[in-house]
């Protein structure tokens, strides 16, 4: 028996180192960044202009803005759409069914410097686009496309039927009853579904240093080259001149993904007390 | 000699109370029958006499639990206790793996390795649970392929693969048909003496078949223990009569 | 007049749900017709089993065994460190965590998950490679740390998807708490925890910007551990930028080979898991 005993205390140890090890590596992470960055915060980083002396983030900062808006202006309504097809139109087993979920599984699948390089070759070079926001956005768009279709599913999914056979039952029509009973009802999933995308976009560097290029100004238009706060986090490393203002611009993208992190779990706790 | 001795028994879920001052010691080699309404306590204290409530939050328990003179809330190592009293489940649990691994789990978790011992283990335990004959042939496939009576069978003979002394069943044939039931109460037959048996049921008929003596409960309370034949033809309290004879539960 | 909205919005939803087919097709296309003519013009053996690359060499040379190589063991090692940590603080969460302590710990988790490559790769840089270099080893432990919030939200939600009974059942014949747990409950959940593997090697085999960051990046068959290399994902960020012609379509023809890489990743494990699950 004490064999046994023995046994369990290893086993606990080792259980308990491992938990131990995922979250002092996050808080070193962590730390190590705000040691590295917190003191290079200056106000110059955030002037509205850049040039190679202050390497301000904020047109960075703008572009990731914008960039994150025409993604989901483009990606959210046709996940959505085409979650409410999976969902309240198509009848199971259909044939279109199983292929639009093997195509979405093999885009959620695929990494993002081929998303880089379609979007090139796609959006820069063929359609003429250029290093663009737009073909960023597009690019982006297609990238976040399975999330959003995952997460709006699961949450019209849980929509209780009840709901539904009550609206039928008063001699609503399909339509009126997906959106304005079924969306409604799912709307926190989706919008979590949507969080979860923008955290992603926020991060993405590969898919757009060759699609919306690295220009470091804020865009006029959306033909215009734009880089997000992520790329040029890349292109003052490549640079190797501005390391330190890196780090705080690294401190900023944290803080970033701290904020949509924390909305994440406001929505999820909504959802929790959704009857 | 008595394999159970339980003194002044009370338990505690948080604020409310299951079980009122127990105080029941049971025979061993016999089977022993917990009876009484939903809500009695009876399951909280078959789970008291192996510690499975330990697992449940803000549980207290106070008082004494004697098995063959030793308190099981002292110096006893849990899992000791727990492969000294076996306990089979209401639904049945097979593990999802082989009816060999399943039956072999037990004595492997004990420190049996050696293959030889173990195949004897696994067959004597399933022939103790009249199985063997009907698994003998499939033992590597998966246990979840059987049927629920099966499985049951095989949940009993898993719990007899680490040599028990007192077997607990929290109504063993609740979620099984008549004929799996029947199957069922035959063995619990002829494992009695040779293991002391506590079995907490809600159907009346059942503990009158099968059972030596019954202890009925109400309300986590102890109204009434007595020889079955006794209990069931002149009960003492009121009480234990009205449940008997069906006019509440 | 509403059936024809009815049947009109019908249509619409069906057409948004073939984004997905579109977008598919249209990768196919464009990476394979770009990718596919240098593949030829190279040959297709000199190109995926050379052991050279140099691109600007007179006549340039393609091979990408070394990027391939590279990926690999880079990839290998993620695995080798990210999943065992992986999953045993997914059992922690699942199984072993005081409920205060996970409204702590699971935050915290989805932290690391949303921590952009980028910061990731400038962590590497400044805290790992001075202790193990520009190397495979320093790639390896930064994916590995990387793919963690992967391998542990899929293989928790499999371990709390197992029915108590289980564990329950294996208490009762005196088995501890932890062996319950790692004999019984663990194989119970493994398509589960496979699929977090298999998701996690996904995420280190297509993980471009912190790699570049620590791994050196030197294009040549991996010496040491303790020597750089060059990832599939690497070669085609690194000379993109100024590539031409040849080089540049042999830059797609690699993105092309990490694409079907994945494809065979991805069907592999749907094949398997539905032999597990007829």
């Amino acid at each position: 028996m004490k064999k046994q005993n023995r046994q369990e205390v290893i086993m606990g140890f080792v259980t308990w180192a491992a938990a131990v090890v995922t979250i002092a590596t996050l808080l070193f992470i962590i730390v190590f960044i705000l040691v590295r960055g917190v003191p290079y915060i200056n106000p110059s980083l955030f002037s509205f202009t850049y040039n190679s002396e202050n390497v301000s983030l904020l047109p960075a900062m703008i572009s990731t803005i914008l960039m994150t808006l025409c993604s989901l202006v483009i990606a959210v309504p046709l996940g959505v759409g085409a979650a409410i097809y999976l969902t309240e139109y198509a009848s199971r087993g259909h044939k279109s069914v199983a292929f639009i979920r093997a195509t979405t599984e093999t885009l959620a699948g695929i990494p993002s410097i081929v998303y880089g390089l379609f979007g090139m070759l796609f959006f820069v070079t063929f359609l003429r686009w250029g290093f663009s926001l737009l073909a960023g956005a597009f690019t982006l768009s297609i990238m976040i496309l399975p999330l959003i279709m995952r997460s709006s599913e699961e949450a019209i999914k849980a929509v209780p039927d009840m709901y539904r056979e009550g609206a039928f039952g008063l001699g609503a029509g399909k339509l009126r009853t997906v959106f304005r009973i079924v969306l409604p009802s799912a709307l926190p999933g989706i919008l979590a579904g949507i969080i979860l995308a923008v955290g992603r976009i926020v991060g993405e560097t590969a898919a757009l240093i060759y699609t919306a290029g690295t220009v470091a100004q804020v865009p006029e238009n959306l033909l215009m080259s734009a880089r997000t706060l992520s790329v040029h986090m890349y292109a003052l490393s490549s640079e190797g001149l501005h390391i330190n203002e890196g780090y705080a611009t690294a401190v900023i993208l944290l803080l970033v993904v701290v904020m949509i992190n924390m909305l994440s779990v406001k929505i999820a706790q909504r959802i929790g007390g959704h009857p | 000699m008595n394999c159970f001795t339980i003194e002044n028994l009370n338990v505690h879920y948080g604020a409310f109370q299951a079980l009122k001052n127990i105080n029941l010691s049971m025979e061993k080699g016999n089977i022993t029958a917990f009876i009484g309404p939903s809500g009695c306590g009876k399951s909280t204290l078959i789970k008291t006499l192996n510690r499975m409530n330990d697992l449940v939050e803000g549980c207290k328990i106070t008082g004494r639990v004697e098995l063959f003179n030793e308190d099981i809330y002292g110096d006893m190592d849990v899992n000791i206790l727990r492969k000294r009293v076996g306990m089979v489940f209401q639904k049945p649990n097979p593990f999802p793996m082989s009816i060999y691994d399943n039956i072999a789990f037990g004595p492997r978790t004990h420190g049996i390795t050696s293959k030889y011992q173990l195949d004897e283990i696994v067959e004597r335990s399933l022939q103790g649970a009249a199985i063997w004959d009907e698994v003998k042939d499939r033992l590597k496939k998966p246990a979840l392929s059987l049927s629920g009576g099966q499985q049951q069978r095989l949940c009993i003979a898993r719990a007899l693969a680490v040599s028990p002394e007192v077997l607990l069943m929290d109504e063993p044939t609740s979620a099984l048909d008549p004929i799996s039931t029947g199957k069922i109460e035959e063995l619990l037959l002829t494992l009695r003496n040779e293991y002391s048996i506590i079995i907490v049921t809600h159907n009346i008929q059942q503990a009158a078949r099968i059972s030596d003596k019954t202890a009925f409960f109400l309300l986590g309370e102890l109204i009434e223990y007595d020889e079955t034949e006794v209990m069931f033809s002149v009960p003492r309290d009121k009480r234990t009569e009205d449940y008997i004879t069906g006019r509440f539960g | 007049m509403n059936q024809l909205k009815e049947k009109y919005m019908g249509a619409v939803f069906f057409i948004t749900a073939l984004t997905s087919i579109l977008a598919v097709g249209l990768i196919c296309f464009f990476l394979f017709a770009n990718g596919l003519p240098a593949m030829s013009k190279i040959g297709v053996l000199d190109f995926l089993t050379g052991r050279e690359w140099s691109p600007t060499d007179i006549p340039p040379v393609f091979g990408i065994l070394p990027m391939i190589v590279g990926s690999l063991y880079v990839t290998a090692g993620a695995i080798l460190i990210g999943v065992p940590i992986g999953v045993l603080t997914a059992a922690f969460l699942a199984r072993v965590c005081p409920s205060k302590l996970y409204r702590i710990v699971k935050p915290g988790v989805d932290l690391l998950a949303g921590i952009p490559s980028v910061v990731y790769g400038f962590f590497g840089m400044a805290a790992i490679v001075p202790l193990t270099g520009n190397s495979i080893l320093s790639a390896c432990i930064l994916l590995g740390i990387m793919i963690l919030p992967t391998v542990i939200g899929l293989a928790e939600s499999a371990l709390r998807a197992v029915p108590e009974q289980y564990y329950e059942g294996a208490l009762a014949l005196g088995a501890g708490p932890y062996r319950s747990l790692f004999f019984v409950v663990l194989p119970a959940a493994k398509s589960g925890i496979l699929a977090a593997v298999v998701l996690g090697i996904g995420r280190a085999i297509g993980e471009t910007m912190a790699v570049i960051m620590v791994a050196g990046n030197q294009a040549r068959m991996p010496v040491s551990l303790l020597a750089g290399v060059r990832t599939l994902t690497a070669n085609i960020v690194i000379e993109m930028g100024y590539a031409a012609e040849l080089h540049r379509e042999a830059l797609i023809a690699t993105g092309v080979v990490l694409f079907v890489f994945i494809l065979i990743i991805n069907l592999s494990f749907s094949a398997l898991t539905r032999r597990v699950n007829p």
